[in-house]
């Protein structure tokens, strides 16, 4: 199940860990998530109009004694570098899920330079990076960050890799 | 010389209220609710107005965090009423937050934005709503269902009303005139703010 229907599992993981505030930019690679929040009452379904609006989102959540996660692909990443800032001078917990572009077999060429700066970039600014590129890592390896997240205070980003998701075509 | 030329949509009258008093005016006792104030009069102002209150969660950087950070706060704490206090310049660096916050609607959330029409902090430069951006304007077209624009003392008493009685999510344009907030030197250690703010709201 977790294997075939990882982008299911995923949600109940974090359902199940008490995450329920829900912040988005449209993905392809989260649709399931995205669908899942939004046919959730018990959950808030937040589409955003750029990435950095969910790293401010996910501290006021942790201010409110709440979870958060933020979902963004690749090409996100950069929209959030200045506002990380305040994840890591405050300690804020924060975990974002981003789906690769610019990565395994990507045909686009525009994807490559933020697909490639992902990590350097997260790094750069404190936040701790993981990657799933198979189906069966995807449930462990979000585990992990959720544990790292909310019980260690840390910010983790778990990279989908296209390997994952597949490339888009073109 | 390149020059700024005033947009020719505004209408509004010259601001007149000084925040120094307008601001502690409409807020009244700050106890009351749950505060983000943005960077940098607002986070001073009210710090110095409640003494730097564990209930004010100030940023000192984070340029245009202010309103999302609102947000997740008030979604987390639907019993409690939630300020967003912010400045005009900080404000406009996440226009596109108001859409965001208006399709969640949270009731108990309260925008206000303390609008000098200047970037107070950097020189004293005109802000884009000082040379003619209405902010009012694009809140309500983002869809919050309340706004209300105080440009004077006779339009204090609605925006009290509404931050107390108020039963939608609500945006307010407070237009003050250029001039300093009031200041006390405050904390500066982004985590111990984040560390008494929820020590105090969450145990």
């Amino acid at each position: 199940m977790a294997e075939t229907d990882w982008p299911n599992a995923l949600y109940d993981l974090l359902r199940a860990n008490n995450i329920t505030q829900f912040g988005y930019v449209p993905d392809a690679g989260h649709k399931v998530l995205i669908d899942r929040s939004l046919a959730d009452p018990d959950a808030y379904s937040i589409p955003l109009t750029t990435e950095e609006e969910g790293v401010a989102l996910a501290a006021g959540a942790d201010l409110g004694g709440q979870r958060a996660v933020l979902l963004m692909q690749s090409s996100g990443v950069g929209n959030c570098i200045n506002l990380l800032s305040l994840t890591a001078g405050c300690r804020f917990p924060l975990l974002t899920l981003i789906s690769m572009r610019g990565d395994f077999g990507e045909g686009n060429a525009w994807q490559f330079a933020m697909g490639q700066a992902v990590e350097p970039v997260m790094k750069a600014m404190g936040v701790v990076v993981l990657r799933a590129d198979s189906p069966a890592d995807v449930v462990p390896t979000v585990s992990a960050a959720i544990t790292m997240t909310f019980q260690s205070g840390q910010a983790v980003a778990v990279l989908l890799g296209q390997r994952l998701i597949g490339a888009k075509k073109f | 010389m390149a020059r700024l030329t005033k947009l020719q949509m505004s209408s509004l009258p010259d601001a007149v209220l000084d925040r120094r008093q307008a601001v502690p005016a409409l807020i009244e006792r700050p106890a009351d609710f749950l505060i983000v104030a943005g960077l940098a009069g607002t986070a001073q102002e009210l710090s110095a107005l409640t003494s730097e209150s564990p209930g004010v969660f100030g940023l000192g950087g984070a340029m245009g965090a202010a309103l999302m950070m609102g947000l997740g706060l008030a979604l987390a704490q639907p019993r409690r009423r939630v300020l967003t206090v912010t400045g005009d310049g900080e404000l406009l660096m996440s226009v596109g937050a108001l859409a965001t916050i208006a399709l969640q609607n949270p009731p108990n959330l309260s925008i206000i934005c303390v609008d000098n029409g200047h970037y107070g902090e950097t020189g004293n430069q005109d802000s884009h709503t000082g040379l003619g951006v209405r902010l009012d304007v694009i809140a309500a077209g983002s869809g919050i269902p309340v706004v209300h624009r105080i440009d004077s003392e006779a339009d204090l008493d609605e925006g009290r009303r509404l931050l107390r009685e108020g039963t939608a999510l609500s945006f307010i344009l407070l237009r003050v005139k250029e001039g300093p907030p009031n200041r006390i030197k405050r904390n500066l250690v982004p985590h111990v703010e984040r560390d008494r703010f929820r020590t105090a709201l969450l145990g």
